[in-house]
């Protein structure tokens, strides 16, 4: 049996290797598979049968390994290869379609299972790839928990230590204490130790001293003495009096008479302060009132409700205060309601002064986001150079005229050298003609350069408007810090001049401040901006918005105001109309003037304005 | 800036008369009185011996004259000079002499403070006081001449007692609420009276004209306390410098503390303005080296740029007294600065802007400041350090000016004239009067254009 396995074995072997070789073939064409395999089958199987058989299978023994094979076919649940016989005794019949059908069988099975082969072959080497893959990253992962675990030991370590340290510390500091205590303790002790020594040497220095008193005073000193030629008259004239119960109450008198004094004198001081105060309370409240009425005008129309109404009342709140003029009194209602008043007063500001902070952020962000825009400078410089370059051509011009004019008056005096220079004047003409073309050409450019620069003005204007709103809203800041700061500075001030004595001197100081400082903020702010506005586009709407400031003021001013208002909105008007036309009214200096006097006009008519305000 | 010629001197006893219109000094045994304006002598006293006290009475009329060696005071008339008065306090010996308001009571403390004997010079009464104390300012008159106050101590216990100046009677007599007393000062509406206690404990106390504890003020404990005290010519101030190198600004309402000033060694803010006194590089002294310059070197004022850091001594922390914490501060007449002296930073002048309470300018000098004084009409400070120049400040800039004359004449005090005019400036036996110019003639050492306002 020995000899049997080892025969199958590499008959198996070589077999597998045909076929190996064969299934390789059909691998080359799948399409015409079976009729292949047959035919290959058939082919190989023939040469090979020989060879294959020999060992197995010889001439001999082919009875037996007929029914070897069929028993083992059998075994493997393949039909009999042998026709099924009818009797026991009769030999059975080698069935050659049932061999052919189990070898078919067979090959299929065998090609089935080179697939599967294949196929657990590509798995194994997938997973193996996988298995690797997931053992570097094992590895890896154990190195990293090695590494974290040696960290976390390390910072467990050092933990420990800086616990330890902090336990070090704190008994140290605990330690200090002790030791401060025990300082002051000391100190303490030594304080009263020294207090002690010291009343008691005290008490023998006066017992000394008394001694010495006692010795020195009683002894009816001779030495001690007044000599004076002349009782001198007492500074005041009068003569001395005697002391006397009365003089003591009179003296007394006196004392609290002085006593007295320096409380009403502090007493007037505070009043006037308190009054002070009051008045710059009202005056803001007056001026919040102002400031904030016109601007929410507007945003009632926008149905913003109750802040509109809310100034309303105030507004009638404060004309009703003011009529009955019950600043005086300070009474706990009037105090109260004035608090209140300017309370939601300030609030209402607030919440106007964050919505206009608001605007001036989104204006901001707009305003970056257009990149555009010419810078003002820029455009000044470009207006300078161009309006140069039109007074050179200009200039040109004039030259050639004259020389033309020349030219033809000397042609009129001599007709011969006329006729010789009329060559020369064609040729002349022809040049200048073309000169002229090219003039021409160069004047319409630089009207389209004007008009693009007047396109960018009108850009420019836009953002001058954006920059009034900033502006607009950075006054109201402004102005919001200089009341906090000026009601604080006033208070200061008061405070300050209250006591020093010299108070009257000192009030219209403290008024005058926040009155000076408002046009001087302002002359900080805009005129700069607007005298350089003016010589570059004195037509742009910003004009018109600089006056609205002063409009809104008119409202209830001078009547000087008035007088020039209609000016101005007129010029404005036309300045919005034809922004060409004003370029060239610009361009003189004489309107530039009459435009920069007029808004420094304006300025010095609502700083009159203000002072007008109680 | 003008100065008159030099004259003789002996212990910087040199005083202005309260109505402005003589001045005297003293030399030796003798008293010269001249007059301010043409410096001509007007009177000339002998005194029986070396003067140690120069004093003239509020009314300008009489001079006291206090030798404390021979328990002698002697008293001069103006206006008539044949006319004296000699007081003697033979055995129980002087150590103070001082006027009443009136002018017409000369007030002596005895050795060893055993009393205070009040003479008159319109009647013969005398009176004593006894128990006075013996303190750094143990007396005080208010403003107004009408009232004293005085520091005593009984039974190891401190008292306040109010006099009436007109007859000395007593008006209020309380126990204050210290340790150990170390000064009173009336505010000059004369209806609060300051009482500080001594250094080792910081505590001031505030009393009205009636003897009510108005308040009282701690800033701290166990550290060295009070060092100087002033109020502010309105009353409204009590500026209270310690040993902490801070000076701490009561208000006269709630009697706290309203701003507290540091004396910070380094000065970062760059909107104080640091006048640094510098020396005049000498070109031709370095030219010929050979030669010495004649006087010391001229000086002038730089502004420093910020940060600037200040010149500190280190104190010897194991002695008494100790060159630490702030020893001198003034306000000036029309209340708007402070200036105040640190012990620490010796060459330095700290000004304050006493109306937005914070650090104006800061004059540092080359040699440590001796004493200040401002101008009793307007603000302007007169520095002197000891040396050859006298220094001065105003808020339009400051100026240092050589003193001229033979020698070296170095200032060691000086006080104005009344009318802010003139100027004495005291060396150790010498003085000149400077004139100051109205008009500005002088180079000031101007702030800088950003600074101006």
């Amino acid at each position: 049996m020995g000899d049997w396995m080892t025969i199958t074995d590499t008959g198996l072997s070589s077999e597998s290797k045909n076929i190996s070789q064969y299934t390789s073939e059909t691998k080359m064409s799948p399409s015409s598979l079976y009729s292949q395999q047959v035919l290959c089958s058939s082919i190989p199987l023939s040469k090979n049968v020989h060879s294959f058989f020999s060992a197995f299978c010889t001439e001999e023994n082919i009875e037996q390994s007929i029914s070897y094979l069929d028993q083992e076919l059998t075994t493997f649940g393949f039909p009999s290869l042998y026709e099924e016989s009818k009797g026991k005794e009769t030999k059975k019949e080698l069935n050659i379609v049932a061999v052919l059908n189990c070898m078919n069988e067979l090959l299929v099975l065998q090609r089935k299972n080179l697939l599967a082969q294949e196929n657990v072959e590509t798995q194994n080497l997938k997973l193996g790839s996988d298995m690797d893959h997931l053992q570097n990253c094992y590895a890896k992962l154990k190195e990293q928990l090695e590494t974290s675990r040696r960290e976390m030991i390390g910072l467990q370590e050092r933990d420990r230590q800086l616990q330890c340290k902090n336990r070090n510390l704190h008994q140290l500091l605990k330690n200090e204490k002790d030791e401060v205590q025990k300082l002051q303790n000391i100190i303490a002790s030594r304080a009263t130790q020294y207090n002690h020594d010291m009343k008691r040497k005290e008490r023998e220095y006066n017992k000394l001293k008394e001694r010495l008193h006692q010795l020195v005073m009683n002894k009816k000193d001779k030495k001690i003495a007044m000599e004076v030629l002349n009782y001198v008259g007492r500074a005041d004239g009068k003569r001395g009096s005697w002391r006397t119960g009365k003089s003591e109450a009179r003296n007394e008198d006196e004392m609290y008479k002085i006593l007295l004094n320096d409380y009403e004198y502090r007493q007037k001081q505070i009043l006037m302060e308190n009054a002070e105060l009051k008045k710059v309370l009202q005056q803001m409240k007056k001026e919040m009132i102002s400031l904030l009425s016109p601007q929410n005008q507007k945003p009632r129309e926008r149905a913003d409700d109750s802040t509109g109404t809310v100034i309303s009342d105030f507004e009638e709140d404060a004309g009703e205060l003011n009529r009955e003029s019950m600043w005086d009194l300070s009474c706990e209602t009037v105090r109260e309601q004035l608090t209140n008043s300017i309370r939601k007063q300030w609030r209402i500001l607030k919440s106007h002064v964050e919505k206009l902070d608001n605007q001036v952020s989104k204006v901001h962000l707009e305003g970056f986001n257009d990149e555009d825009v010419i810078s003002r400078q820029d455009h000044e410089q470009e207006t300078e150079k161009l309006e140069l370059e039109i007074q050179q051509c200009k200039e040109m011009i004039k030259t050639q005229q004259q020389l033309l004019q020349q030219q033809l008056a000397t042609a009129c005096d001599d007709d011969t050298t006329s006729l010789l220079r009329d060559c020369y004047l064609l040729e002349e003409k022809e040049r200048l003609k073309e000169e002229w073309s090219l003039f021409k050409e160069q004047k319409k450019n630089f009207e389209k350069e004007r008009r693009s620069f007047t396109e960018a003005a009108i850009r420019l204007g836009m953002e001058r408007k954006a920059f009034e709103e900033e502006r607009a809203s950075w006054l109201k800041q402004q102005f919001l810090n200089m009341t906090t700061f000026d009601h604080q500075n006033s208070e200061n001030g008061r405070l300050f001049s209250a006591f020093s004595g010299n108070s009257d001197q000192d009030n219209p100081t403290v008024h005058s401040r926040p009155r000076q400082k408002k046009p001087h903020t302002m002359s900080n702010g805009s005129p700069v901006c607007t005298s350089k506005l003016a010589k570059s586009l004195p037509a742009s709407p910003s004009t018109s918005d600089f006056c609205q400031p002063r409009s809104c003021v008119s409202e209830h001013s001078s009547v000087n105001v008035l007088n020039i208002a209609p000016e101005e909105t007129k010029l404005n008007q036309v300045g919005r109309e034809s922004a060409n036309q004003k370029w060239s009214m610009a361009s003189r200096p004489g309107s530039q003037e009459g435009c920069y006097s007029g808004c420094s006009w304006t300025y010095t008519s609502s700083h009159v304005e203000k002072d007008d305000l109680p | 800036m003008n100065f008159s010629e030099v004259f003789k001197l002996s212990s910087q006893l040199c005083k202005f008369s309260p109505d402005g219109k003589y001045l005297a000094s003293c030399v030796q045994y003798r008293l010269v009185v001249r007059d301010v304006d043409t410096l001509q002598i007007l009177q000339l006293y002998t005194c029986l011996d070396q003067i140690q006290h120069v004093e003239w009475s509020a009314d300008s009329r009489f001079i006291l004259c206090a030798m404390y060696k021979r328990g002698l005071v002697q008293v001069w008339s103006l206006e008539q000079p044949e006319w004296h008065c000699k007081i003697d306090e033979g055995s129980a010996g002087l150590v103070a002499s001082c006027w009443s308001p009136d002018g017409r009571h000369v007030l002596n403390t005895t050795e060893f403070h055993l009393r205070i004997t009040v003479w008159s010079l319109c009647t013969k009464s005398v009176s004593y006081i006894k128990y006075p104390k013996a303190c750094q300012q143990g007396i005080s008159f208010s403003r107004d001449g009408r009232y004293l106050a005085l520091a005593e101590r009984r039974d190891c216990k401190d008292y306040v007692s109010i006099f009436v100046c007109s007859d000395w009677q007593l008006l209020r007599h309380f126990d204050a609420d210290t340790q150990d007393l170390a000064g009173i000062e009336w505010a000059p509406n004369g209806c609060v009276l300051a009482a500080w206690d001594t250094c080792l404990e910081y505590k001031i106390l505030l009393y009205s004209l009636d003897g009510r504890l108005l308040s009282a003020y701690c800033a701290y404990e166990w550290s060295l306390g009070i060092k100087s005290v002033a109020w502010s010519p309105s009353s409204q101030f009590l500026a209270v410098g310690s040993y902490d190198g801070k000076v701490r600004v009561l208000n006269h309402v709630t009697w706290k503390v309203i701003t507290e000033f540091g004396h910070p060694a380094t000065i970062s803010d760059p909107k104080i303005v640091v006048y640094k006194e510098a020396e005049k590089s000498l070109q031709r002294a370095l030219g010929r080296p050979a030669c010495p310059p004649p006087r010391a070197a001229e000086s002038k004022y730089e502004i420093a740029s910020v940060p600037v850091s200040l010149q500190t001594v280190k104190p010897a922390a194991d002695r008494a007294n100790p060159r630490v914490g702030v020893g001198a501060l003034a306000f000036s007449s029309d209340n708007y600065f402070l200036a105040t002296r640190n012990d620490n930073v010796p060459n330095a002048v700290w000004i304050w802007d006493i109306q937005k309470l914070r650090l104006f300018a800061v004059l540092e000098q080359l040699s440590p400041v001796r004493a200040f004084q401002w101008d009793p009409q307007q603000p302007r400070l007169a520095i002197c350090t000891g040396g050859s120049k006298v220094y001065v400040w105003s808020p339009a800039g400051c100026v240092s000016v050589q003193v001229p004359g033979e020698g070296d004449f170095q200032v060691l005090s000086l006080c104005w004239h009344l009318n802010g005019d003139s100027l004495a400036l005291l060396s150790k036996d010498h003085f000149c009067l400077c004139f100051l110019e109205t008009e500005a003639g002088v180079h000031t050492a101007f702030r800088p254009p950003d600074h101006c306002t």
